[in-house]
């Protein structure tokens, strides 16, 4: 039983490390993110343009490791431009404050239960609180922040633009993300995420609760804004959207950062609150050892860098949507959706696990749904009414034009030509000139 | 310690702050100020050990609210200064009472709050912890507060929709309608490209035709008259004369390609 314990950390596990242990600890999480950002962009590119039959950056180091130390290297040398209309202050802030939460925002996630560092017994995570999913959150409802302010200050209309999308896009986002998570407190009784990864020993929350595991997958893409959901920077019609601005220097790297750091959380977040955190994957799982000391961090960065993988296949695969889709998606479909499956997770877990009355349960569960059935008959039928009225109209017009295709109709050449009309056609034999 | 160390901290930024809120010129930096002082209200509800009332802040106040704040700020324009014309009759009168009766209020809170028996901290949250307390207060004792404050709020979120919404008469133009109408029109093509040459390479230059003659509608009419304004004109009378008539050019599309024909073709002669 202490072994167990000792395993799986709770929050009564945190708040005890000495200060130095929560330095390390610190300096750790930050050169994981670092190199994982210099890696982590150098994988992308490689592992797309793979996908795209291309060899990808393969000139610096070898495979091209060190690509993006190159890039880095070339940013911070070059000269930091400040266009002549921007407002200077929030200009150089704005980068500044998108990277700052999105370091914050890692530091709830769990990488290993409890590890000897050092000679001290301590969880392997920087810190957890008991709203920790909701500092994550909170977190990334800061950095949008830099991302509006980087549009803002530019003074140009696609920077502008580029902020404008990202602030609607992001807080729409982040309500469908936060309902996704509620069936997880709900099942797991808690918001810390050490405890809720403990709540994952039997079943990982992607089995058990996999409507809310598809919402936060397309969530996830809206909150870090990657394709398909990269409106805010949208280069096919915004050129670069909030980032137009910022010539390539330290603040675009900055800028650069912050987005991988969010595509990093949003993995992350994946990983502990739906993939089972830290644990083994199953054939593993039955080896006792196999959830112990420093090896949960291998399964860990395992599914971190799969969830990833899975983003950059999906910008490989699928396009841009346009704007009003994004939206129309977000607020149409993922959010009442996600209502209606935290209801019936809530029903079923009173009337199942809390023994609530039953027949209540059932009776308010008929009621719901008989009600839901008809607002949905009556509205399917007016629009069906709609369309099918609408095609007969273009059906009519369509005839009308194709009777008559000189009179203003399809712009159609003349029909009634001599030599549509029996006019004598000669026969040319061939070998003749 | 450390908490009182905060606190004197966060009070000197978040009173800063509010005083940027009401000094700056500049609303953006306004909006900028107040997120500042509830960023400060959050890490102080933290050090008080309310760490879910934290974070709810954050969330609501200053990733939603404020955000909407600065979405319109950002709308209004950049150097865009209120008006201080007074439009309400008497207002200052009202808004003083007001300030007064809200005084009183945050008084009588106040006072309530520092005379009461002190329960403390960790019987307040007996049943579990800091969010099943409030869960449980929320759902018991204050359900009917709760559940109107709500109500409120959706019939505010309603009022301002009825507000804003208009009723669509005509059914919205689909791709197919759009197709339909430009081939139903004059010109099924699109518009030509603005002009390509060795000295410029720009939207507002207007192309030339095959024959010589200036194609006007290549130009914007909006950046036409932008040029004319500024006096950004090309040196070629030609091209200047074109921009120009493009910029007095009030007609519609049909009519632009009409005109511009027969511009086109007297400056040709």
């Amino acid at each position: 039983m202490m072994h167990l314990l000792a395993a799986d950390p709770t929050l009564a596990d945190f708040g005890k490390d000495p200060l130095w242990i929560t330095i390390i600890k610190a300096v750790m999480l930050f050169v994981f993110l670092m190199l994982g950002v210099l890696f982590g962009v150098w994988f992308e590119r490689k592992l797309i343009s793979r996908m795209q039959h291309r060899y990808g950056p393969n000139r610096a180091g070898k495979f091209g490791l060190l690509q993006s130390v190159a890039d880095g290297l070339k940013m911070g040398l070059k000269e930091d431009l400040f266009p002549r209309t921007v407002d200077k202050v929030l200009y150089l802030l704005a980068p500044v404050i998108m990277v700052v939460p999105a370091f914050l925002a890692f530091s709830i996630v769990p990488f290993a239960p409890m590890v000897n560092l050092f000679g001290v017994q301590t969880p392997l995570q920087l810190v957890d609180l008991p709203v920790a999913v909701l500092f994550m959150l909170a977190m990334g409802a800061v950095s949008v922040y830099g991302v509006v302010l980087a549009g803002w200050s530019s003074r140009s209309p696609y920077a502008l633009l580029g902020g404008l999308r990202s602030a609607a896009q992001v807080v729409s986002y982040e309500i469908a993300m936060g309902l996704s998570f509620v069936a997880i407190f709900l099942f797991a009784g808690t918001l810390s995420t050490s405890e809720i990864v403990k709540a994952q020993e039997q079943t990982w929350f992607a089995v058990l609760l996999i409507p809310s595991f598809l919402i936060y997958v397309v969530c996830m893409f809206g909150e870090a804004a990657r394709i398909p959901f990269d409106l805010p920077e949208g280069e096919g019609e915004l050129v670069g959207g909030f980032q137009t601005e910022y010539s390539s220097s330290l603040k675009f790297a900055l800028i650069m950062m912050g987005e991988y750091l969010h595509t990093f959380t949003a993995s992350g977040i994946a990983v502990t609150l739906f993939l089972g955190g830290w644990r083994a994957p199953w054939p593993i799982s039955l080896w006792d050892g196999a959830n112990v000391g420093w090896l949960p961090v291998l399964w860990f960065f395992i599914k971190f860098v799969l969830t990833f993988s899975f983003i950059v296949w999906v910008r490989a695969s699928l396009p841009r949507v346009r704007y009003d889709q994004l939206m129309a998606l977000g607020w149409k479909v993922l959010i009442p959706v996600n209502l209606a499956w935290i209801l019936l997770v809530a029903a079923v877990r009173n009337v199942v696990i809390n023994e609530g009355d039953r027949m209540i349960g059932i009776g308010l569960g008929a009621v719901i749904v008989i009600g839901a059935l008809a607002i949905w008959m009556r509205f399917d039928t007016v629009n069906q009414r709609r369309r099918e009225a609408r095609k007969a109209q273009v059906e009519a017009e369509f005839e009308e034009l194709s009777k008559e295709p000189v009179a203003g109709g399809f712009p159609v050449p003349p029909l009634d030509l001599p030599h549509y009309h029996g006019v004598q056609h000669k026969e040319i034999p061939s070998g003749t000139n | 310690m450390g908490e009182t160390i905060t606190f004197w901290v966060l009070a000197v930024v978040s009173v800063g702050a509010a005083l940027g809120v009401v000094f700056n010129r500049k609303a953006v930096y306004s909006a900028l100020m107040l997120g500042t002082v509830m960023l400060s209200l959050a890490v102080l509800y933290a050090v008080q050990d309310a760490p879910f009332l934290a974070a709810v802040q954050i969330i609501v106040y200053t990733g939603a609210i404020m955000m909407l704040f600065l979405f319109v700020l950002m709308l209004v324009g950049v150097d865009s200064s209120d008006s201080f014309v007074e439009t309400l009759k008497g207002q200052r009168f009202w808004a003083a009472i007001a300030a007064l009766g809200f005084v009183t209020l945050i008084v009588l809170a106040f006072g309530n709050a520092i005379f009461a028996d002190e329960v403390g901290l960790a019987q307040a949250t007996a049943q579990g912890g800091y969010i099943r307390s409030i869960a449980l207060l929320l759902f018991t004792k204050y359900v009917f507060a709760f559940e109107i404050t709500s109500a409120l709020l959706i019939t505010a979120a309603l009022g301002a929709m009825v507000l804003a919404h208009r009723e669509r008469l005509t059914e919205k133009a689909t791709q197919k309608d759009l197709s339909r109408a430009r081939f139903l029109g004059d010109r099924p093509s699109p518009l030509p490209g603005p002009g390509t040459y060795a000295r410029n390479n720009a939207i507002d230059m207007p192309a030339l035709l095959p024959d010589g003659s200036v194609a006007e509608s290549s130009v914007n009419r909006y950046i036409a008259r932008y040029d004319v304004e500024h006096g950004h004109l090309p040196e070629d009378p030609k091209l200047a004369a074109a921009i120009r008539h493009r910029a007095d050019d009030e007609g519609s599309e049909s009519g632009d390609a009409e005109s511009n024909a027969e511009e086109s073709n007297g400056v040709t002669k």
